[in-house]
């Protein structure tokens, strides 16, 4: 399976990277390129428990692709949701099971993001994902 | 100022995080053991492990008299003298569970218990779903501005109908004395019996329940540089005989057939199953060791370390302290800048601090805050640990501000 245009950019910027500085940066430039959600999606029916900071997570699928849209008030959170979604955006639900997440943050030198003590909540939207998703 | 910790190299594992370039700052949590500890886990593991109370056999003695060594220990550590027992739980969460069970027939609908705005998520829900099993009033005594329980207040809000007060020594996230002696005071006068959660307060001060007057004091050994999966009630005398059985099982019987049985009075009764032996005899051989410290000394390292911390993080722009902390650790919060954001970039510099709502989730929202980022001091950290946490600090708001 061919990486969607977007992960392959995350995966280029993400791959040269050296330390945290430049990582927590890249994070927050990824986390603002993400586009705000509507207030109106701002929901507690769309609110992701679990984390630190608020999260919400809508996803639709548009034509047999998945469409996901987030936001969070904390950077470095939007910035991994950031990286997810453009790992999973535009898969049929088909591929969007098949993805490896956990491989997906080892790539992009994040793997310790999900590990189970983090409570940064990147491990409650992929949940939540997976639950929309069906 | 450098202030080093002359009992830094009695812990091994500060050594260990150091080499993975972790500072550790979160001891309010848990924290790390001292070697006397490690030895005599290895030691009563390597030299026969058997259950207490129950066998005639050599081991099984052996197990009983360290185990029960260390209720001599406790006993003497908190000065409780012959005033009162030491029950053993699982934690300082299961202790006040155990109050809290134990004391439910005590209670008739519309008494009140007492608690404070500060208190830990174990030393309030415990109450709160007792107040609602039994239809109580849960009153809940206000803080001023420096974080101290409003003793104006108090003493309207503790009354004839007061069954109860339970309240904390020194609180995990303001980090400050509360004032005991007037609350229990106010508690007594009414005749309620007197909780006091002294998870915190037992690792900075030698608390002397005697002095203190407390019906029943709680700790955890594992905060007290001690194993975990251990708690400790102190109860006196005749408040521990106000207390009904609450787990039943193994060893906290008297006599038993298949429809009734009868059960034995504390320390033994409120120990039901085989307890946490390894770390009973664990606590004893930390409790050994600090005995030998010099707790002045201790206290002033803390004090002149947490005078640095403070006056470190006032130096900082935008950032606000909760409360007015006196000691032990300090939570703060950075103008404009998620405290999430921050433990993020925290922890990528090896920092081991807390974010969160350290379980305290309404003090949080009575701030205003869904969190905030807690540091907290024991007695091995150095004033090397405090300026590896400013700089990554300065580092993390400088990307973040």
């Amino acid at each position: 399976m061919t990486l969607p245009a977007n992960a392959q950019a995350a995966l280029d910027s993400f791959e040269h990277c050296s330390g945290w500085e430049q990582r927590a940066r890249l994070l927050m430039q990824w986390g603002q390129r993400l586009p705000e959600l509507n207030d109106a999606d701002k929901t507690e029916a769309h609110r992701v428990h679990g984390c630190e900071s608020q999260v919400w997570l809508v996803g639709a699928q548009v034509d047999g692709h998945w469409q996901f849209a987030a936001s969070s008030d904390a950077r470095l959170i939007r910035g991994l949701v950031a990286l997810l979604l453009a790992r999973v955006n535009g898969l049929s639900t088909e591929q969007l099971q098949q993805v490896d997440v956990p491989d997906w943050f080892n790539q992009l030198g994040l793997s310790r993001q999900l590990s189970p003590s983090r409570s940064n909540g990147l491990n409650a939207v992929l949940q939540r994902m997976r639950e929309v998703a069906g | 100022m450098l202030l080093p910790s002359p009992w830094r190299a009695d812990f091994p594992a500060i050594a260990a995080l150091q080499r993975q370039d972790q500072t550790y700052l979160d001891n309010a949590a848990t924290t790390q053991k001292p070697q006397a500890l490690l030895d005599a886990l290895t030691h009563y593991y390597a030299n026969g492990a058997a259950n207490v109370h129950r066998a005639q056999h050599l081991p099984g003695a052996h197990a009983t008299q360290a185990f029960e060594n260390t209720r001599h220990k406790v006993t003497q550590w908190l000065n409780a003298g012959e005033c009162g027992q030491i029950v053993f739980t699982h934690g300082a969460t299961s202790a006040l569970n155990l109050l809290a069970y134990g004391l439910e027939h005590h209670f008739n609908p519309g008494d009140e218990i007492v608690i404070s705005a500060l208190e830990h998520h174990a030393n309030l829900l415990p109450w709160q779903q007792l107040a609602q099993r039994k239809k109580l009033n849960l009153v809940v005594l206000p803080l001023d501005a420096d974080g101290v329980i409003d003793l104006d207040a108090a003493t309207r809000l503790i009354t004839p109908r007061t069954r109860l007060l339970a309240v904390s020594q020194l609180s995990n996230v303001l980090g400050v004395w509360q004032p005991l002696p007037a609350l229990l005071a106010l508690a007594k006068a009414q005749s309620a019996l007197t909780v006091v959660d002294g998870a915190q307060g037992v690792v900075h001060g030698r608390p002397d329940v005697q002095v203190l007057g407390c019906d029943f004091y709680v700790f955890s050994s594992h905060k007290l540089y001690g194993p975990d999966g251990l708690g400790v009630l102190f109860g006196r005398h005749e408040a521990l005989s106000c207390l009904q059985h609450w787990q039943f099982g193994g060893e906290m019987v008297q006599d038993a057939d298949y429809q009734h049985a009868t059960f034995r009075p504390a320390p033994l009764g409120f120990e039901a199953g085989t307890p946490p032996i390894a770390s009973v005899i664990g606590l004893g051989a930390t409790l050994n060791y600090l005995a030998n410290l010099d707790q002045n000394a201790i206290q002033a390292h803390e004090a002149a370390l947490h005078a640095l911390l403070v006056e470190g993080l006032k130096q900082r722009q935008g950032i606000r302290l909760l409360g007015s902390p006196q000691l032990a650790l300090v939570s703060f919060v950075v103008e404009g800048v998620h405290n999430a954001d921050l433990a993020h970039l925290l922890t990528e510099q090896g920092i081991a601090v807390r974010a969160g709502h350290h379980c305290a989730m309404p003090l949080l929202k009575s701030f205003g805050l869904a969190g905030a980022i807690r540091v907290s001091l024991a007695m091995y950290n150095d004033s090397e640990d405090l300026e590896r946490f400013f700089d990554a600090l300065d580092q993390a708001l400088e990307l973040l501000q």
